[in-house]
């Protein structure tokens, strides 16, 4: 069977590894090798890097940390920020990344899906969404989820899903930092609009939440960063506890 | 020597960084000579099935390939499982290179109500032993990403994952060919054993 996965996000500025409440006052936690490597021995079932300035400020991927991560972690890497271009997937792909990560970038050009999609195919492709609750909407939200696009979310994720994206990260900036569960309404109106993998992110504050997201069947895997990162949870514990209660996990 | 095939698709990176952590230097290479020099072959893939064959026909190799396979060890990964089939229908319908009898389909096809693709790690079931799996236990788990899948091919089939309604063909062998659907090199440990196994044969 399936397993369900559980996978740390990396939010990475200057070569660090950071993580703030809603995105703002970003706090310095640790050598993104090093956390890697850690997770890797936890039983992370991925990482996923994301450059969480790229988009607003045009940086460069950190793919020298790329390539020594992927040297040595022989499990899934997915990464995201700045990601515009076919040339910005070729580039992290070429350094050990399994999938990319789009956001902002298939907002400002949603034909670079569909030709990603094309050139390393569906499961390559991973669309991210931050998505906000506005007038009773899911608003579609862009550059680290600064900015209202007023696309609906549910269709912007139908519309990904055709183009080629095999995958989608569905994070609630609602949610977010908040640490008092994730979003399952979001996630369960994504998961009855598409057929592909989602994977839940935003709101994770204890091991119970994870418990509760696996309940419902739409979603795949579970993403968190800050408890994690504070081993507030530990990978190892979250899994063994998630066997207990019933739900497939790799241990 | 272990070589991996270049022919312009995969992430043959994480593939060489996984023998190396294994001491088995692997060489990346679309030269016909290495294939014929190796001790055994690796052919990798990912991406869609006609444009793989394009490109690996446009390499000059697949003859190379079906000579070499009579004579040492060859494993094909994901895609580059796929190829070894007669034919694949993702679409369209494209010729395979015909080592292992059976064909590859779409993954929706015998169960709907399953993603696609599948995606994740899946314990993968033993049907018959085979010295690929001299280190590796009966329902660990193995990392897959894939929509389409080999079919009407259970008498090579040494291995298989259940998802959905159905089971994925998730090992094959017949001679010296074997091939995963899954990616041992991104199966962490698991995956690990299974490509020593391999650097062994």
């Amino acid at each position: 069977m399936l397993a369900k996965r559980i996978i740390p996000c990396l939010d990475v500025r200057d070569g660090r590894v950071v993580k703030g409440t809603n995105f703002e006052g970003l706090r310095d936690m640790a050598d993104p090798v090093e956390l890697a490597r850690f997770y890797n021995d936890s039983g992370a079932d991925e990482l996923v890097f994301y450059d969480i300035t790229a988009s607003a400020e045009g940086r460069g991927l950190f793919t020298d940390i790329l390539r020594r991560v992927a040297s040595e972690i022989f499990i899934p890497l997915t990464v995201g920020g700045g990601i515009r271009t076919l040339e910005d997937f070729d580039r992290v792909l070429k350094c050990g990344a399994d999938k990319v990560s789009v956001n902002s970038g298939a907002i400002v050009d949603p034909a670079v899906i569909a030709a990603a999609a094309k050139r390393y195919g569906d499961q390559c492709v991973v669309l991210s969404m931050d998505v906000k609750r506005v007038e009773g909407r899911f608003r579609l939200f862009a550059k680290g989820g600064r900015e209202d696009t007023g696309i609906d979310a549910m269709e912007w994720a139908a519309r990904g899903v055709e183009n080629g994206a095999g995958e989608i990260v569905l994070n609630s900036i609602d949610t977010d930092g908040v640490r008092q569960g994730f979003d399952l309404e979001m996630l369960d109106v994504l998961a009855a609009r598409v057929k592909v993998p989602i994977v839940a992110s935003g709101g994770a504050g204890n091991m119970e939440h994870f418990a509760e997201l696996f309940t419902h069947p739409g979603v795949d895997a579970g993403l968190a960063a800050s408890i994690f990162h504070t081993k507030q949870v530990e990978i190892k514990h979250l899994k063994r506890f998630l066997r207990g209660k019933g739900v497939e996990m790799r241990l | 020597m272990t070589v991996i095939v270049d022919y312009g698709v995969g992430n043959l990176f994480s593939l060489q960084s996984s023998l190396r952590a294994l001491g088995v230097e692997a060489e990346i290479t679309c030269r016909a000579e290495r294939l014929r020099e190796a001790e055994r072959i690796i052919l990798p893939g990912v991406g869609a099935f006609g444009d793989a064959r394009a490109k690996l026909d446009a390499t000059g190799l697949v003859p190379v390939l079906l000579e070499e396979a009579e004579q040492k060890p060859l494993l094909g990964i994901c895609l580059g499982m796929q190829l070894l089939f007669d034919r694949s229908f993702e679409y369209g319908e494209h010729p395979g290179l015909g080592l292992i009898p059976g064909e590859v389909a779409f993954l929706g096809e015998e169960d709907e109500a399953r993603k696609v693709p599948h995606m994740g790690w899946n314990s993968l079931e033993i049907l018959k032993d085979d010295p690929l799996f001299k280190y590796f236990r009966n329902g660990e788990y193995v990392y897959y990403v894939h929509s389409f899948c080999a079919r009407n091919c259970r008498d090579s089939t040494l291995g298989v994952s259940q998802y959905g309604n159905a089971a994925v063909t998730g090992v094959v062998r017949r001679g010296n060919v074997w091939g995963t659907q899954f990616h041992p090199e991104k199966s962490g440990d698991a995956g690990l054993r299974l490509l020593r196994a391999f650097a062994e044969l």
